[in-house]
This record gives structure tokens, sequence and C-alpha cells, in this order.
């Protein structure tokens, strides 16, 4: 498993950059995660997200899918997508230190 | 490891539950996944993106082997409307939405719905008739215009 240094701190990450083990994620981790993934400063929008991923994660053991992010998050589907262009469950995902969701929908 | 997809063009092409929902689920993925994704809509998948038709897409319960259904049973009255309800029971529980939520959804992805002019002119349909998510009817060599770059995949 490689091993990434964000804010200090070495985390391992999976190939693709998902935490292996997110009890290593920080809060203060999630810009510098944002922005090797192209988005370069996180609103308050954006946060809200991670934040409802994280919890989803937590309470359920998995992180949701796009739909049902658009349908319990709080930020709609569209705006999800203006958020994270390159795939809002995934990215954010990423940024939360969670494992990508595993959904076909 | 080999290159990613970036961009997939996706023909939707029969009116039956079971020839729309994987074209959907497609390019629904492909979104989420970050590629670029055009859905077109040709022949009977017409029906998919028509504002009176998308809501009574129904599962063909004739020449269907995979129901494990007698053909004669299959083509009884009423048998594709009960089938259809029982599916869509059991996609409802699954939570995945019904054919026009997930048109709607795929389009505020931000993939392009594109319909067929060929099956537009040979059905009578004008722009009118279809959901306003579809940008535009459009010419075979304009959807291969708007493939290119990319993987296309027929359903």
């Amino acid at each position: 498993m490689p091993t990434v240094t964000y804010a200090g701190t070495a985390v391992t990450v999976n190939d693709e950059g998902f935490f292996t083990d997110p009890e290593q994620w920080r809060e203060e981790m999630a810009p510098l995660i944002a922005r090797q993934d192209g988005i370069a400063g996180l609103t308050e929008r954006h946060w809200q997200v991670i934040k409802f991923m994280r919890h989803e994660y937590e309470t359920k053991g998995t992180g949701p899918t796009v739909r049902v992010l658009g349908k319990t998050s709080g930020v709609t589907v569209k705006e999800l997508y203006q958020l994270f262009p390159k795939g809002p469950a995934k990215t954010a995902a990423k940024i939360a230190g969670i494992p990508k969701p595993r959904g076909c929908i | 490891m080999p290159a990613k997809i970036e961009k997939v063009s996706i023909i939707i092409s029969k009116g039956s539950l079971e020839g729309v929902y994987p074209g959907l689920i497609m390019a629904n993925g492909a979104r989420a996944e970050g590629m670029e994704a055009n859905l077109f809509f040709t022949f009977f998948g017409l029906d998919a993106v028509h504002k009176v038709r998308h809501e009574h897409i129904k599962l063909a319960t004739v020449g269907n082997p995979g129901l494990h259904l007698a053909t004669w049973a299959g083509g009884l009255p009423g048998v594709s409307s009960v089938m259809t309800h029982y599916m869509a029971r059991k996609m409802d529980a699954l939570d995945i939405p019904s054919i026009p939520e997930f048109v709607e959804m795929i389009a505020d992805t931000g993939a392009g719905l594109y319909a067929c002019k060929a099956s537009a002119d040979l059905f009578g349909i004008t722009k009118e008739d279809l959901i306003e998510q579809v940008k535009d009817i459009i010419t075979v060599g304009e959807f291969y215009d708007l493939a290119a770059g990319g993987e296309i995949i027929f359903t």
C-alpha cells in the first residue's frame, strides 16, 4: 500500500488514492486531497457533502452513491456535479478519507 | 494500469424495460466515474424520452426466455403489466429510480441526451413530444461527431 503525507501526517492509501484507514483522516487534510483532484478550494457546500459522506460511512459502514447524496445530503445532483465535476460520490469519498462507495446507481 | 475510459456514447435502441435500464445505468455510472457521457435514443428506445410513453415502459413477457415464463402465458392480457409492476416494486425496494426519474437524474449529472432523427421522422415525433431534457434531435452523422474520441456502446 502506498503512503502519502497530508498535513505532516503519513497515511496509507490504495492505488486510486482512497484512504485504507479512515481513522487516519483529519479535516485539515481535506483541502490537500481536493487539490490533487482538481478542486482548488473547498466551499461550505463542499464541506456539507464531505461531512455527510463521513457521517454516512460512520453510521452505515459504506459511503453513499450519487443518487443517495442527491436525495439525502441537501445538495441536488446538478449541484453535486458542479462541486465535484469528476464524480461527486467518488471524489467526495476520497476527500473525506473513506473508501470508494460501491453501488451501480 | 491501462488508461481510463474518458468518454462514452451510449445508444438505447429498445423500448422495453430490460432494453432501457442497462443503457441508463451505464450512462449514470459513467458520469459517477467522472467520464463524459452522451445518450442517443433511437427506434423504440425513443419511448424512454417520450413525454407520454416514458412512464409506461413495460417488461417484455413474450420472446424473453430469461424470464422463465412460458411464451403463451407471457402473451395473456395483462401479464406484461403485472410483471412490470412486480419488477417496479423490487426495483423500488433497491432504490432503483423509475425510468422518468432516472432519465431526469442523468440529465442533471451533465450527460447529453439526444434523439435520433431517422426514428423521430419514422414515428412522426417532434421535439415537443420529447421531455425537455433532450437537447436535440440529431442525425447519425452528428451523433458520430459527438461521440468522437470516446467509446460507443450499443444497447
